[in-house]
């Protein structure tokens, strides 16, 4: 099954006729079933132009209703994104994948608000995207280096994502889907949300979960994970070194008060059964060790 | 973004929050002559630095005549000032506030915060004002009260009022409080701040509700539709590699190791810092390069930490994926004959075109030293910073 996403997606790009946007929706064209996915554009000032084929509708409500896409990614500018997400909010979409980086925390509040109690789900911002290899790919991760396989990986980083992949190919792992959910400190789908869907994906064996210094969400998601986890799980926590008090690349990544440090993390995921590595090199690695 | 406290006191005053009467100043003679405009018979003068803990440090002193104000201005400018935030090194004293003397019957305790969690603004109070609320929420925990608000429609009047009356503050000045918090919410809201603290709230001997300290930090994703907030930026409080960086657009943390590391991604950038760590080495420093890092971008990283004396040896690790490593590696190439390099370089590439990017390094000619795995460039990096 893969989680979120499949080779049936059908998916519309909320600023898809932005430099970003139009590099990104022709790589995620042309991965996999991608050319069927991808089925329409939002601009506003463009309904009745097209990108490469792919219609341009003036609003999500418009190019849901022409298209049926139920999936739409974002790669609009920060100071218009949150208006973005909203407007996908009230055409009932599904899901909503925000790529864009830079959001104020000020906006992101007032979205996820509004969120409350909508069925929408929504991955990021500030995240590459989601990935089920071999069928779909929504963002702006390398296709390539991932292979249709049954390890679920879930990430707030994009690059350490990419690397995780990386270590599990070398182990001949593919992966069921691999999901970045971003670094900024207000977003949707946490670790925990994505653990819940991973377990109960039939086609996912194992998770490797990948966090970072800020916050308490890899906390929560380690004590569901010993209640409720049917399926092994193995982490890594970046951040050990860093200071307290600097913000490290990602807006979330934050050592504040004290809260949100690396030991703390690994701490609780290590008493809730999480095998954890201290050594980013070896994710993969550790995870092939605990496969029967 | 932090500002200092006078700064964060006449934003607050423009949302009608109450603050004590103070001018700031830079010189003995802007002191004194503060000191006479404000009159009264004390004074207080201010260090103003982007830290906290400035009491303890001595950078808050009370005067009792204006040659008093000159005496302690005189000292306080240009000292510097160390307090459990600034590190050992402190920070250097360039400016004053002078502030009247208040008459203080109750110091009480005010912060507001994103709380990530439950993702929204958290309004916290306590009666245990002027102390670390730190340590307060350590040892005493229920002395600490929060109210969570509503984004949409802001902190209500009960919701105020309730919290008042939990950390003690008299029913006869109720109304001035709630109105007081709801200023500090709306200038909040309406700035982008990410953190305000007042720390103490006083109420005086008239029962006025006073912000006696003021804190804010920002939102830096949201300086842009702040331009007069973004020019009280003080780059005298920011670290010098730090400011030479923003203007790359690259971001870079100065650290205490000697092996520099450039990095693209954040999460990426964090773990190499922590296996140089892993492997007995220490990081000079994070630097995240971005997603699209070009040869220009790759050349100023290494301008930046070739600037650190401590330097011993630097670590390159890219994964490239929409990015290719032939380009990283070009850049790098390119780099390296650009600033000449005088300590050993680590490279480690993964990802696309990763063969093609490990070749153009090796037939360079240059003194690199290729690494396959994070481990492995970990390993040689820390054998190089010792080797100098």
């Amino acid at each position: 099954m893969s989680i979120l996403i499949d080779k049936n997606t059908r998916v519309m790009t909320q600023g898809m006729t932005g430099k970003t946007g139009q590099f990104h929706t022709r790589m995620c064209r042309d991965y996999a079933n991608g050319k069927n996915c991808f089925v329409a554009g939002v601009n506003p000032k463009k309904p009745g132009e097209d990108f490469e084929g792919i219609p341009i509708y003036a609003t999500v409500a418009e190019a849901k209703k022409a298209s049926g896409a139920t999936v739409s990614v974002i790669y609009v500018p920060p100071p218009f994104a949150a208006a973005a997400i909203d407007e996908a909010v009230e055409a009932k979409m599904d899901l909503i994948i925000c790529i864009t980086e830079g959001i104020p925390v000020r906006d992101m509040l007032r979205t996820r608000y509004k969120m409350q109690g909508r069925k929408t789900l929504l991955i990021g911002p500030n995240c590459p995207g989601i990935i089920t290899p071999d069928e779909i790919k929504i963002g702006i991760m390398p296709g390539h280096i991932h292979k249709k396989g049954r390890i679920g990986v879930v990430s707030r980083s994009g690059t350490l994502t990419y690397e995780a992949v990386s270590q599990l190919m070398e182990q001949g792992l593919g992966q069921s889907t691999c999901i970045g959910i971003g670094g900024d400190p207000i977003n949707g789908l946490k670790h925990l949300d994505v653990m819940q869907l991973f377990n109960n994906d039939d086609e996912t064996d194992a998770v490797v979960m990948v966090g970072e210094i800020g916050g308490s969400d890899e906390e929560g998601c380690a004590r569901w994970v010993k209640d409720h986890m049917q399926k092994p799980v193995v982490g890594f926590i970046a951040g050990v070194t860093a200071p307290a008090g600097k913000r490290m690349g990602h807006a979330g990544a934050i050592i504040s008060g004290g809260k949100g440090t690396a030991a703390e993390k690994i701490a609780v995921m290590e008493e809730c059964g999480i095998r954890v590595t201290r050594n980013p090199a070896e994710m993969g690695k550790l995870l092939r060790s605990i496969l029967p | 973004m932090k500002i200092h406290e006078y700064q964060a006191k006449e934003i607050l005053r423009g949302f009608g929050v109450s603050t004590p009467l103070g001018i700031p100043c830079h010189n003995v003679d802007q002191a004194v002559s503060a000191a006479t405009q404000l009159g009264g018979s004390a004074w207080v003068v201010k260090a103003q630095i982007h830290a906290g803990g400035r009491g303890k440090g001595g950078g808050v002193k009370l005067a009792k005549s204006l040659d008093e104000v000159g005496q302690i201005a005189a000292k306080m400018l240009g000292m510097t000032l160390i307090t459990h935030q600034t590190g050992v090194q402190g920070q250097v004293i360039r400016r004053l506030l002078i502030e009247q003397g208040v008459d203080i019957k109750k110091e009480l305790y005010i912060g507001m915060v994103v709380d990530r969690t439950n993702q929204l603004v958290c309004l916290m109070a306590s009666s245990e004002g002027g102390m670390d609320i730190e340590q307060v929420a350590a040892h005493t925990p229920e002395k600490i009260h929060k109210v969570l608000i509503n984004p949409l429609t802001g902190l209500d009047d009960p919701d105020a009022a309730n919290i008042a009356r939990k950390i003690g503050i008299a029913e006869s000045a109720i109304p001035e409080a709630q109105s007081f918090l709801q200023n500090l919410y709306q200038a909040f809201d309406e700035t982008d701040a990410s953190l305000i603290e007042i720390n103490p709230l006083i109420i005086d001997g008239d029962n006025h509700v006073l912000a006696l300290d003021a804190k804010m930090n920002f939102d830096d994703n949201a300086l842009f539709r702040h331009p007069e907030i973004a020019s009280l930026r003080d780059l005298d409080e920011e670290d010098p590699s730090e400011i030479e960086a923003s203007k790359y657009d690259l971001s870079y943390i100065s650290l205490d190791g000697n092996i520099g590391c450039l990095v693209n991604g954040a999460g990426l950038a964090m773990a190499t810092m922590d296996i140089i760590k892993l492997y007995g080495g220490s990081p000079a420093n994070f630097l995240d390069v971005g997603g699209g890092a070009t040869a220009e971008k790759v050349a100023e990283a290494f301008k930046l930490m070739l600037h650190n004396p401590n330097l011993q040896a630097i670590l390159i690790n890219i994964f490239g994926g929409i990015m290719k490593c032939d380009v990283i590696a070009e850049g790098v190439v390119a780099a390296v004959r650009e600033v000449r390099l005088s300590v050993p370089l680590v490279v480690r590439l993964e990802g696309t075109n990763v063969d093609l990017g490990k070749r153009i390094l090796s037939e360079s000619g240059l003194p690199i030293i290729s690494a396959s795995t994070m481990s492995d460039a970990a390993e040689k990096a820390v054998t190089a910073a010792r080797g100098v």
